[in-house]
């Protein structure tokens, strides 16, 4: 908003900004029905998730990519009136996904609660005004409307990130938002009613279970779609080597030559234990308790960069990633290790041209072990 | 349009069709009814008026002397032949099949496949000829993997033919193409399937007529098609019905492909020209029994219906099929313990329809239905989805056929068996010894062996171990209700081989504890099932894999190597079994030394049995690289002070018997082990661990026998009698010669002189070992033991002549195990 005020160029302009052109193509295009208070029929905004090709020719460039029925049930859900829970491991584009949903349904991805520990009821509800309420007492005017009031005034998209993060008992201040679509105010005797065009996104961490678990009466005011993570090895290995090469240019390492075969390994090794299946479909493997993402392989690749550029000859070898990957599983020192140890024996030793890795390893955990019995 | 037949075409198993096929039906009231189906069931359609019968079934055409050679025509509640047939039955109107006979098609699907230079494929009724002809149509009679691209929904019209025609392959395709849809089934079932009611009943037939013969004009159908053929004999048929009831009067259900066809004007002459010559075997027919499983193309012979139950609801759902199957959902999520409320259901059907709204479709589907439920019921889970899936897209139901239908082929195949291997079916119990040298023998034992994983306990083991030697026993009693049993497992296949081989397959993939699946190879091994092993080996791979009881796998690794070596006995092809044990035993070293831990005296004494027994298990398999992981274990076990102190000193014997132990270092672990600081009850159960494998060895090395006689002298008197029940077992199990040689030995105070080993000798030997004498039998230990092993140091030093193999394993100075890698 500043940034508009002072017409410098934003580090990241919002969906709705950069996207402007597709949006506006989109919605002269669109014949479709579209719910109250939507810029775009529910179909419009699929197609501008998922991308296309318009009849007039203008291309929607993919936002997300990834099985075409999850936005489909992601939208169909803002369209009744239940709100839609993105869940997924971190780094399967949670945020990407809702921020954009915003911005093609109600033009404005903005109206955003960032989740916290420490996220407090106003943050949802509503704040006041001190100097406005010493001054005029409790009023409207005194008020500070959250993003979700004033979603909720306007019939837009309101945005909750890290839904699990929040207290429960903030949390279920939503309840009734979503349920009744009213906010009271009993400070006023008064009451907020959502306009038509009103829902809520909010984003999850399923890795995050316990933490600040979803009541059941908040969970069932909201359909679930589980975002998954990439779907080939060689999409991930894309991702990741991409990844590293950015991370490792702003750390400043040197490029490593023919790291791509340690990347696919590491890609392999974290898809193998988190599918547990090994890629040739033949075997099944235990699965650690660590959640195993795609940032978590580029940490891994990163790290062994390094090594590699400090203390080793400047190409990534096996010895360089095999520490960092076991620190990556084993999260529980005694089930994550069996699982792991396993895992080496039974696939890693037998595969071919892995016995550097299963070599450099196997002296990694035990290691480990002595360390352990130190 | 009245003095033309009725042609109803329909798509297979759609419910859609079934429903329009009733109405036109009712409006229409033919006199006589045709469907496409093999002739030779006219016999036996009456049958399915009985009110014993209840789909899914199928019609099961096989030939008489080879009752392998067979095909299916399935039929569920929900098929529009099904629909047709009863309704005819109920109107008292006569049923007649118009394809071309079985007779023929199976002999064409003979004369095919040695025309493709393949053989028969066994068991499996692979042929796709009568899959192709079948009545209901895709890809009954034949392996769903196959040909999956050929169960695409309605007709389908190729042949076994490799023809590069996509049109003739899937015209449905084509139809959806040209509509703008990706999806030729959802198409059609938009289109077709879900249109509910509509003021014709005859309507969609017409269109769907015309657009049939708009596909077939720009097919081009190549001579000697094997539809031509059908086509053929269907119009003659069709012919001789109009004959007899007159045009008006007839009504035809059939695949939509095959209207325009049967429309064709074509002389009788040329129709009878295309059939002649045809090859024909003897065939018979009947019913059997059908699964709704088995109507799913995930299950062996699949018919191409991905979700039966999803269309026997949409079939005999009143209304609101949308609400109405989300209410099962509910239902079957709350009996699983899934909290799902009405508001629920509502959100789920709403989001279902707002779905197929969005996506365009006049009705919500089976995929839309789907994705609410994920996202509504099941937190974006699959798990529940799955469970969803299994039981209530697909479903569990099973058919039943009146007794009154002929004997199904398994009954032949077994009578036939029954007669070549000279066994009658008597009631009279009745004992059978088996030389399982004997060829006429051994396939006596097979056929027990597979007629009791069928569930046909005619033949019980009467006593003696099956593995490992040449006999049997058996005994045997024909039970009137097993002839009943043969019937009921008719559905597994349709002689005793694929039948057994179908049902073990099933089992392996239901089994679900480690030791099922165990028993399970053992089984298929012993009734010679080789074709179901693989199955059974990945499904036990799977469930090792996953299975976190270290015990557990333990318990099961012994069985397997026995079926693997049992295996090798019988010629069985058993790198596959050998491969998964490998996998078991790697597992189990990784694991054993966590689930050692922290076990009370009884959890200690049944994993005693099972170390030894993976002991055994290992040193069967004969590897030398899982050995040494083995003994890596064993000293991990031997040296973790966690481990109860009765498994700590059976590890200890075992590395010490397999000469990876140093005498010295045997010692100094000794003398850890018994040190004053250790309780003595603890140090009795250590001691018991390492005796149990015998006493001799304290006969023969007088430095651990003074090692131990030094420690039980300085149990104090009070905790004596604590450890007197241990030490009395632990001695209590030697033989009763070398109970009294150690005892001899401690009378003479073993330890006392410094070089006890030298002058004490055992009772009746002379007083030193006798070189030139001993050298003497050295060639023939040479012998005997194979040249590598003498001096070896993996040969079993519990024999009478400790290994000279102290430098073999080096170990560290602080640790007189070695150190674990």
């Amino acid at each position: 908003m500043t940034a508009e005020t002072t017409g410098q160029p934003v580090l990241r302009p919002h969906a709705e900004d950069a996207f402007a052109e597709e949006l506006s193509a989109l919605a002269a295009a669109d014949d479709r029905p579209r719910p109250e208070r939507w810029k775009l029929s529910p179909w419009a905004v699929a197609t501008y998730l998922l991308g296309g090709t318009l009849a007039d020719g203008t291309a929607i460039t993919p936002k997300y990519v990834g099985p075409r029925r999850i936005v489909e049930v992601a939208v169909t859900t803002l369209a009744t009136d239940r709100a839609l829970l993105l869940l997924g491991v971190p780094g399967t584009a949670k945020t990407w996904v809702s921020e954009h949903l915003a911005a093609a349904v109600s033009g404005d991805s903005t109206l955003i609660v960032q989740g916290t520990a420490g996220t407090a009821e106003e943050a949802i509800r509503y704040g006041w005004n001190y100097a406005q309420l010493l001054a005029k007492g409790p009023s409207r005017e005194a008020m500070v409307a959250s993003p979700v009031m004033r979603a909720m005034n306007d019939g837009m998209i309101a945005r909750v990130e890290e839904l699990t993060r929040i207290p429960a008992d903030v949390q279920d201040t939503l309840i009734t938002i979503l349920s009744e679509k009213t906010l009271p105010i009993p400070e006023l005797n008064d009451e907020v009613q959502a306009v038509r065009g009103f829902n809520l996104i909010a984003t999850a961490n399923n890795r995050d279970k316990g933490v600040n678990e979803l009541s059941s009466a908040l969970r069932r005011r909201f359909n679930t779609v589980v975002l998954p993570l990439p779907a080939s090895p060689d999409a991930e290995v894309e991702i990741v080597s991409r990844r590293v090469d950015q991370l490792g240019r702003s750390l400043q390492l040197p490029a490593a030559p023919d790291a791509i075969d340690e990347i696919r390994r590491v890609v392999t090794v974290f898809r193998e234990l988190r599918d547990g299946v090994t890629t040739d479909g033949r075997t099944k493997v235990k699965s650690p308790s660590g959640t195993l993402s795609t940032a978590e392989a580029i940490s891994v690749v990163t790290n062994g960069l390094a090594l590699a550029a400090h203390f080793g000859d400047g190409v990534l070898r096996p010895a360089d990633v095999a520490a960092g990957i076991q620190g990556a599983v084993v999260r529980d020192p005694a089930a994550d290790s069996l699982v792991w140890q396993e895992y080496l024996e039974t696939v890693v030793r037998e595969r071919d041209g892995w016995s550097d890795f299963y070599r450099a390893a196997r002296d990694a955990a035990s290691g480990r072990a002595h360390g352990a019995a130190a | 349009m009245t003095e033309r037949p009725l042609l109803l075409g329909v798509r297979h198993h759609g419910p859609g069709s079934a429903r329009s096929v009733r109405a036109a039906l009712a409006a229409r009231r033919p006199a006589v009814v045709l469907v496409e189906g093999p002739p030779e069931a006219d016999d036996v359609v009456a049958l399915a008026g009985d009110p014993a019968m209840s789909p899914p079934v199928a019609l099961l055409a096989h030939a008489v002397n080879d009752s392998g050679r067979s095909a299916f025509w399935p039929l569920a509640a929900f098929s529009p032949e099904w629909v047709a047939i009863r309704w005819a039955l109920d109107n008292g109107v006569p049923v007649r099949f118009i394809d071309l006979p079985a007779a023929h098609s199976l002999a064409l699907r003979d004369a095919d496949e040695r025309d493709a230079g393949t053989s028969p494929a066994g068991d499996a009724p692979a042929g796709d000829v009568p899959a192709e002809d079948g009545t209901a149509g895709d890809g009954t009679g034949r392996p769903a993997d196959e040909a999956p691209e050929q169960d695409t929904p309605g007709e389908e019209p190729g042949g076994p033919e490799p023809a590069g025609d996509a049109l003739r392959r899937d015209p449905l395709a084509v139809l959806a193409a040209a509509a703008g849809h990706d999806d030729a089934e959802r198409w059609w079932e938009d289109v077709v399937e879900h249109r509910s009611g509509g003021d014709d009943p005859l309507a969609p037939f017409a269109a769907v007529e015309e657009a049939m013969t708009e596909v077939r004009a720009r097919s081009s159908v190549a001579d000697g098609d094997r539809d031509l053929v059908r086509e053929a004999h269907m119009r003659l048929r069709l012919r001789e019905a109009v004959r007899e009831f007159g045009a008006e009067a007839v009504a035809v259900v059939c695949g939509a492909w095959h209207v325009p066809a049967l429309r064709e004007r074509r002389t009788v002459a040329a129709d009878r020209a295309l059939l002649r010559g045809l090859p024909k075997v003897r065939t018979e027919i009947t019913w059997v029994p059908w699964t709704h499983r088995r109507l799913g193309r995930a299950h062996g012979y699949g018919a191409g219906v991905e979700s039966p139950g999803w269309y026997a609801h949409l079939f005999s759902a009143p209304d609101r099929p949308v609400a109405r199957w989300m209410t099962g959902v509910a239902g079957l999520l709350r009996d699983e313990g899934v909290p799902v409320s009405s508001a629920h259901v509502i959100e789920a059907v709403r989001l279902a329809e707002t779905l197929a709204a969005m996506r365009g479709r006049p009705l919500a589907g089976l995929g839309e239905t789907l994705d609410a439920v994920r996202a509504v019921m099941c937190d974006g889970g699959e798990v529940p989805l799955n469970l969803v899936i299994d039981r209530l897209v697909v479903g569990d139901v099973l058919g039943e056929v009146p007794d009154a239908a002929p004997a199904v082929p398994l009954q032949r195949d077994l009578t036939a068996q029954q007669r070549r291997l000279r066994l009658k079916p008597e009631a009279d119990d009745r004992h059978l010894d088996l030389d399982l040298r004997k060829d006429n023998d051994a396939e006596r034992s097979r056929l027990f062996y597979r007629l009791r994983l069928l569930g046909i306990p005619w033949a019980a083991p009467a006593g003696g171990s099956s593995t490992g030697t040449f006999r049997e026993s058996w005994r045997l009693s024909w039970e009137p209700e097993l002839a009943v049993r043969v019937a009921e497992a008719g559905i597994w296949g349709t002689t005793v081989e694929s039948a057994a081989v179908a049902k073990a397959r099933s089992e392996a993939l239901a089994a679900h504890t480690l030791a099922d699946l165990t028993s399970l190879a053992e089984r298929c091994l012993l009734a010679g099932l080789g074709e179901a092993l693989p199955t059974v080996m990945k499904a036990l791979a799977d469930r090792a894999a996953l299975d976190t009881d270290v015990a557990g796998l333990a318990a099961a690794l012994p069985p397997l190597v026995r079926s693997a070596r049992y295996g090798d006995v019988r010629s069985t092809g058993t790198a596959e079994l050998t491969r998964v044990a490998h996998g078991l035993a790697d597992r189990v070293c990784v694991g054993l030394p966590a689930a050692c831990t922290g076990l009370d005296a009884d959890g200690a004494a049944a994993m005693r049995q099972h170390v030894e027994g993976v002991h055994a298990a290992i040193a069967l398999l004969d590897d030398d690289g899982l050995r040494d992981r083995w003994r890596d274990t064993l000293r991990r076990l031997a040296r973790r002070d966690t481990v109860p102190a009765v498994l700590r000193g059976r590890s200890a014997r075992f590395l010490l018997d397999e000469g990876a132990l140093a005498d010295e270092d045997a010692d100094r672990l000794i003398g850890l082990e018994l040190s004053p600081a250790v309780p003595p009850a603890r140090a009795a159960g250590w001691v018991e661990g390492f005796l149990a494998g015998g006493g001799l060895l304290l006969v023969h090395d007088e430095r651990l026998l003074a090692l131990i006689d030094a420690w039980l002298t300085s149990v104090p008197a009070d905790s004596f009698t604590d450890v007197l029940p241990l030490l009395r077992r632990s001695f209590g199990s030697f033989e009763a010669g070398v109970r009294r040689s150690v005892g001899e030995l401690v009378r003479r105070s073993p330890g006392a002189a410094p070089a006890g080993a030298e002058t004490a000798h055992a009772p009746g030997f002379g007083e030193r070992a006798d070189p030139v004498r001993a050298d003497a039998a050295l060639p023939v230990l040479r012998l005997l033991l194979g040249p590598e092993a003498v001096g070896d140091g993996t040969t079993p030093s519990a024999a009478p002549f400790p290994t000279p193999s102290a430098s073999a394993s080096p170990s560290p100075a602080d640790d007189p195990i070695g150190a674990p890698a």
